[in-house]
């Protein structure tokens, strides 16, 4: 059915697995098989392969230019891969649009001069609804985000805040299976940005599978469960976000302690700074926390607090895009 | 509804609704009334305008005074020529035409004096020369002693009534051919004038939504070619519901205005009669007219051009969809792409009235087959009855280049849509056409 063009073995196999799991144990709502595509003289997606389950928030990370958006074209059936595959509940996406992906670009846009109501129930249909069944979803979800008395507006009188609710509910008013939401939360207020949040882990938990595209990395923290960070159209780390900051953890721990000065380390951790009290250390290779716990206390000194640091997520994506812009 | 129902009908239903349109469909009759009526008013106005002309005989012949009318106020003066003058400086008179000797009925050239502050324009002029070239004549007449009767024997009209040579072929009057003559023109002009209108709006609805960056949610949902053609067919729909609204409206105003608002019939005649002094027998030109429009084969007439009319305005509106689709965020990019597509449609009119003078020009034979220029020139000679074989092959390569130019439209569609920023080259419109989805 489907050949693989082969791009050669040379290229390394440059992605770091932090989970290895095997594609039988893992139930993939959304499938991506060595997917290439080329752009001129770009390969703007290179051997791109990940799986996305039911009822799971994935990240799709990756700096500006990184093939992100490239991506999502294929797998919104915008654009088609030059070889690879791009299976949706185990059936290959060709270039037919599919009724059960919703998809909310980064660069928003409504129809200015249409009604909120009745463009919602147009955008609805395209995905394949009826039009009783547009209209009862787009009831069922305005009254979610009480804006009902907005039914009538046109989309020029919103403000930015409003539309890009109003561009939220034209992602999933059609009930997708896969939501691929990008920058979703850029413009909303806190309170709004909340909401929305609430929304996806509630599409989340009825079983959608989300592909999340963003650049703040404390929301990837936050809501995803798994992440691919791609880089130069390479997918540089995946896998699932705790084993990926286990695997990033440099033995780094914040301790408070009374007396704060005249330790002596004796090879257990080196002591990298002292501010207000506060001491980082880095745990000596082989040596483990109790360890170092029980060095300090045997000189004496009170343990005020003792708290592993793991790196935060910004970390880990600017260490994994620079190490593979020098490869 | 299948999708590209939902899109024609969205892209219908929303313009139809707009407002502007409302506003635009029916104003837009009573705009062009407003216009007739200062046609009209332009034209009473000129006729109300009197000059005071004082002649001053010194010819010698007993010249026959012109009639004063509406225009010209004449009165034959003995005053001499300073005293007139200095009336004209009072402007008690607007002219003082001074008619010197007359030396006999050989002279062929006779110089006269018309003394004024005003312009004498060309109307004013020719009609005075009129005047004075009918009382000489009359003198001569008078003189030579010739007898009027005979003189008009040797006025002869002549007709020329073109026959078929074949059999089975219907008789022509002298009439056909100026009928076709307008009825082409019109039907010419009225495609030209579609083409453009909606085309351009196709085209900016499609910018539109590039800039508005929906069209990325759009083509996730519909193809776009399904978009593309969507739009093309709207539009288009829209287009013929306002020039349906239009047919219908503007005899209703125009009736009405006739009736009720106090203009009459001969107001507007005599537009038509200072244009054409020499009309005559109009009952019998009418009756013949009537004649010829009932000859014409008025079915396949409005058949074939309705198909042109599809023709013309889907290639037209696919090349300014693809030009909507290339421009770059600032829609006014689009103004130098729109040169290279509004120029076959300006050539294709001045063509047509070129083939509607000639129709039997091998110019007329073969901008009547070019695809960019038949929808415009064929349908302006299909009241002269061009042959069956040349309407065929005519619309053959309408159809072929119509499907070819679609396809190309919605290859350069599909890629330009997606781009944002600058608007693209020529080249880079032909490396889309041959890019791979």
């Amino acid at each position: 059915m489907h050949t693989y063009k082969s791009i050669g073995n040379n290229s390394t196999n440059r992605i770091k697995l932090a989970a290895s799991k095997s594609k039988e144990n893992m139930k993939g709502l959304l499938t991506l098989d060595r997917v290439i595509k080329d752009y001129d003289q770009l390969r703007a997606v290179d051997q791109i392969s990940f799986e996305v389950p039911d009822s799971c928030i994935f990240g799709l990370l990756g700096p500006n230019g990184a093939g992100k958006t490239s991506l999502i074209r294929i797998i919104t059936g915008i654009t088609r891969a030059d070889s690879g595959t791009v299976f949706l509940q185990g059936q290959p996406i060709n270039t037919l649009q599919n009724p059960s992906i919703g998809y909310m670009p980064e660069e928003r846009g409504l129809y200015k001069k249409m009604k909120v109501g009745e463009q919602l129930i147009y955008l609805c249909r395209l995905k394949g609804k009826s039009a009783a069944e547009a209209k009862q979803s787009v009831t069922n979800w305005m009254e979610r985000f009480e804006i009902m008395s907005w039914w009538n507006k046109k989309v020029e009188e919103l403000s930015k805040g409003m539309s890009q609710k109003v561009q939220f509910i034209a992602t999933v008013v059609h009930d997708p299976s896969l939501i691929i939401l990008d920058e979703p939360f850029s413009g909303l207020d806190p309170i709004n940005s909340n909401l929305i949040k609430d929304v996806i882990i509630d599409l989340k938990n009825k079983g959608a599978a989300i592909l999340f595209s963003t650049h703040r990395m404390e929301q990837v923290e936050e809501l995803c469960e798994q992440i691919v960070l791609i880089n130069k159209g390479k997918a540089v780390l995946q896998g699932l976000v705790k084993e990926i900051r286990h695997q990033f953890k440099e033995h780094l721990f914040e301790l408070v302690m009374n007396p704060s000065e005249g330790i002596s380390w004796d090879g257990y951790a080196d002591l990298l700074s002292t501010q207000n009290d506060v001491s980082i250390i880095r745990l000596a290779e082989n040596r483990k926390s109790n360890e170092i716990l029980q060095h300090i206390i045997s000189q004496n000194i009170d343990i005020v607090s003792f708290k592993e640091i793991y790196p935060t997520f910004n970390d880990i994506f600017i260490r994994t895009v620079n190490e593979s812009n020098h490869e | 509804m299948n999708k590209l129902g939902l899109i024609i009908n969205k892209e219908y239903s929303t313009r139809v609704k707009n407002k502007k349109f409302i506003l635009t469909t029916l104003l837009t009759p009573l705009g062009f009334l407003l216009f007739f009526v200062v046609v009209v008013f332009i034209f009473s106005h000129e006729s109300d305008k009197t000059y005071k002309v004082a002649i001053l005989d010194q010819s010698g012949t007993e010249i026959v005074m012109p009639e004063s009318n509406s225009r010209f106020i004449f009165t034959e003066s003995n005053l001499p020529l300073d005293s007139l003058k200095s009336q004209c400086k009072n402007s008690e008179i607007d002219a003082v035409w001074l008619l010197p000797k007359f030396t006999g009925v050989d002279v062929k050239h006779y110089s006269t004096y018309y003394y004024t502050d005003k312009t004498l324009d060309i109307e004013m002029e020719s009609r005075l020369s009129k005047y004075l070239t009918q009382s000489i004549r009359k003198y001569k007449i008078q003189q030579l002693q010739l007898n009027q009767t005979e003189l008009d024997k040797l006025n002869t009209e002549i007709i020329i009534d073109p026959e078929p040579v074949q059999e089975n072929v219907q008789d022509k009057s002298s009439y056909t051919s100026k009928i076709a003559t307008i009825l082409g023109g019109i039907m010419g002009y009225v495609i030209f004038f579609i083409i453009f209108l909606y085309g351009a709006a196709v085209m900016r609805a499609v910018t539109e939504e590039k800039i508005n960056r929906i069209v990325e949610v759009i083509i996730s949902s519909a193809s776009s070619t399904e978009l593309m053609l969507g739009k093309i067919i709207g539009v288009g729909l829209v287009g013929l519901t306002q020039i349906v609204i239009w047919l219908v409206l503007i005899p209703i105003i125009y009736i009405g205005v006739l009736y009720f608002a106090g203009f009459d019939q001969s107001q507007l005649q005599s537009i038509s009669t200072n244009m054409d002094p020499n009309a005559m027998d109009k009952m019998e030109d009418m009756q013949l007219v009537i004649r010829e429009l009932a000859n014409l084969n008025w079915v396949k007439i409005f058949f074939i051009f309705l198909l042109y009319f599809i023709g013309g305005y889907v290639i037209y509106a696919a090349l300014f969809a693809a030009i909507g689709a290339a421009v770059g965020d600032d829609i006014n990019d689009s103004q130098s792409l729109t040169m290279f597509v509004s120029i076959p449609i300006i050539l294709a009119i001045y063509i047509m009235f070129q083939c509607i003078r000639e129709p039997d020009s091998s110019l007329a034979m073969f901008s009547s087959m070019f695809p960019l220029f038949s929808p415009i020139v064929m349908p302006a000679l299909l009241a002269f009855d061009p042959p069956w074989w040349q309407v065929t092959i005519s619309l053959i390569l309408l159809l072929a280049f119509g499907y070819f130019v679609v396809w190309i439209a919605a290859r350069i569609f599909r890629t330009g849509i997606l781009m944002y920023g600058k608007k693209a080259s020529f080249k880079e419109l032909s490396k889309w056409i041959f890019t791979k989805q």
